[in-house]
């Protein structure tokens, strides 16, 4: 139970204090769960960083998920899961609340037209950054080429196609190739 | 029945954003502006300020959006909804399928994904950046370039370029942001 509690004050202090999204909440966690409480090996860590980011979902989610239940069973995921969400819910529902007025004020709504061209810049400097960090063989390029330009296509002729079918598609095409590859390793050992 | 709408879509949102904050905005936004829920406008600004408060920012645009469309029991739907994809998967992955993610099939899946999820962001920014800027949403309505929208894109990334050339790391999403908020302000409000 004490677990319990010391779980859920860590990750609510942990999702008070995180800016910026899940990456940069993965050096907080290593202090906390690493160094500073020792409730981790930093292998396991590490393993627990390449679950959180190949599964859908939240970095942050993920791992708290994943390290609440390694301390402390299925009630410490369940609680350090709810743990980093409270603070966001609650910063964001208040905001909500006030969000248009404070939008109708002049100054604000001036400010806000240079935000939105900033928040444009963020998602393609984030995006430029994943794009330097993957391999460029022959499949990564030319499935990132195809599914750009048709996503360009589509947005620009208004046809709706949802993104979901890219990375259902993509992810079947990575099956393929694998798949395929596999059989041809097969016959060069046969022949 | 709108928290049940909000609910599935944000559902499915979890359960297929590979690639933590940034590879669920372009489903987010598929999914708020094909409800009506959102205006590409809106949507730019509540980025804005999911980066500038803390927590996932997944958690806080289903906040946001939730409470938008049906205050408190909505944001607590799409919360809900977008936690517990992760959470379920994770906490199979940390009990019984301690090595899923080092199966060939999956990482082959995951191969695929990846560079899809690179195209999609990189592809959404820059059809934020057609209608934003150049005022282009589709080829019917035609061409409206912004001059002053065009103006702070171009500083900001001469902003980026002399952060990386002097201090060898990108300028931080808040500092970029009070910038802009600051450029919206000159731009829009004095000129």
């Amino acid at each position: 139970m004490k677990l319990i509690c010391s779980l859920f004050i860590t990750f609510l202090k942990i999702g008070v204090f995180t800016f910026g999204g899940g990456y940069a909440m993965i050096a907080l966690l290593e202090n906390e769960f690493v160094e500073k409480k020792k409730w981790l090996e930093k292998s396991e860590f590490l393993d627990m960083v390449a679950v959180a980011e190949s599964t859908p979902g939240p970095v942050a989610i993920n791992s708290a998920t994943y390290i609440g239940y390694k301390i402390a069973g299925f009630a410490g995921a369940a609680m350090s899961t709810l743990a980093v969400c409270i603070p966001s819910f609650f910063v964001i529902y208040g905001i909500s609340l006030f969000f248009d007025q404070f939008l109708s004020l002049r100054w604000v709504s001036c400010a806000f037209r240079g935000i939105q061209v900033c928040v444009i810049y963020l998602i393609l400097t984030a995006g430029l950054k994943m794009l330097k960090s993957i391999d460029k063989n022959t499949l990564n390029l030319t499935l990132l080429t195809l599914v750009m330009a048709s996503m360009l296509c589509c947005s620009i002729t208004a046809v709706s196609f949802s993104s979901v079918f890219y990375i259902l598609i993509c992810g079947a095409v990575g099956l393929v190739v694998f798949f395929l590859r596999k059989i041809r390793k097969g016959h060069g050992k046969t022949s | 029945m709108i928290y049940l709408r909000l609910f599935l879509n944000f559902l499915m949102i979890g359960a297929l954003s590979f690639g933590g904050g940034y590879g669920m905005v372009s489903l987010v936004r598929e999914t708020v502006l094909s409800n009506g829920w959102l205006t590409e406008n809106e949507f730019l600004n509540f980025i804005a300020v999911s980066e500038s408060t803390p927590g996932p920012l997944a958690v806080n645009m289903a906040t946001f959006i939730g409470s938008t469309q049906g205050g408190i029991l909505g944001s607590f739907a799409a919360t809900l909804g977008v936690v517990l994809p992760s959470f379920l998967i994770i906490l199979l992955i940390a009990s019984a399928l301690k090595n899923l993610i080092k199966y060939a099939p999956v990482n082959a899946f995951l191969s695929g994904v990846r560079p899809c999820v690179v195209a999609m962001i990189l592809a959404t920014a820059l059809s934020m950046a057609l209608s934003t800027l150049f005022g282009l949403t589709d080829l019917q309505a035609g061409f409206a370039p912004d001059l002053r929208s065009i103006a702070v894109f171009a500083m900001l990334g001469a902003t980026h370029l002399i952060c990386k050339k002097i201090r060898k790391t990108a300028p931080s999403p808040i500092l970029m942001i009070l910038f802009s908020a600051g450029l919206g302000i000159l731009f829009w409000c004095i000129f």
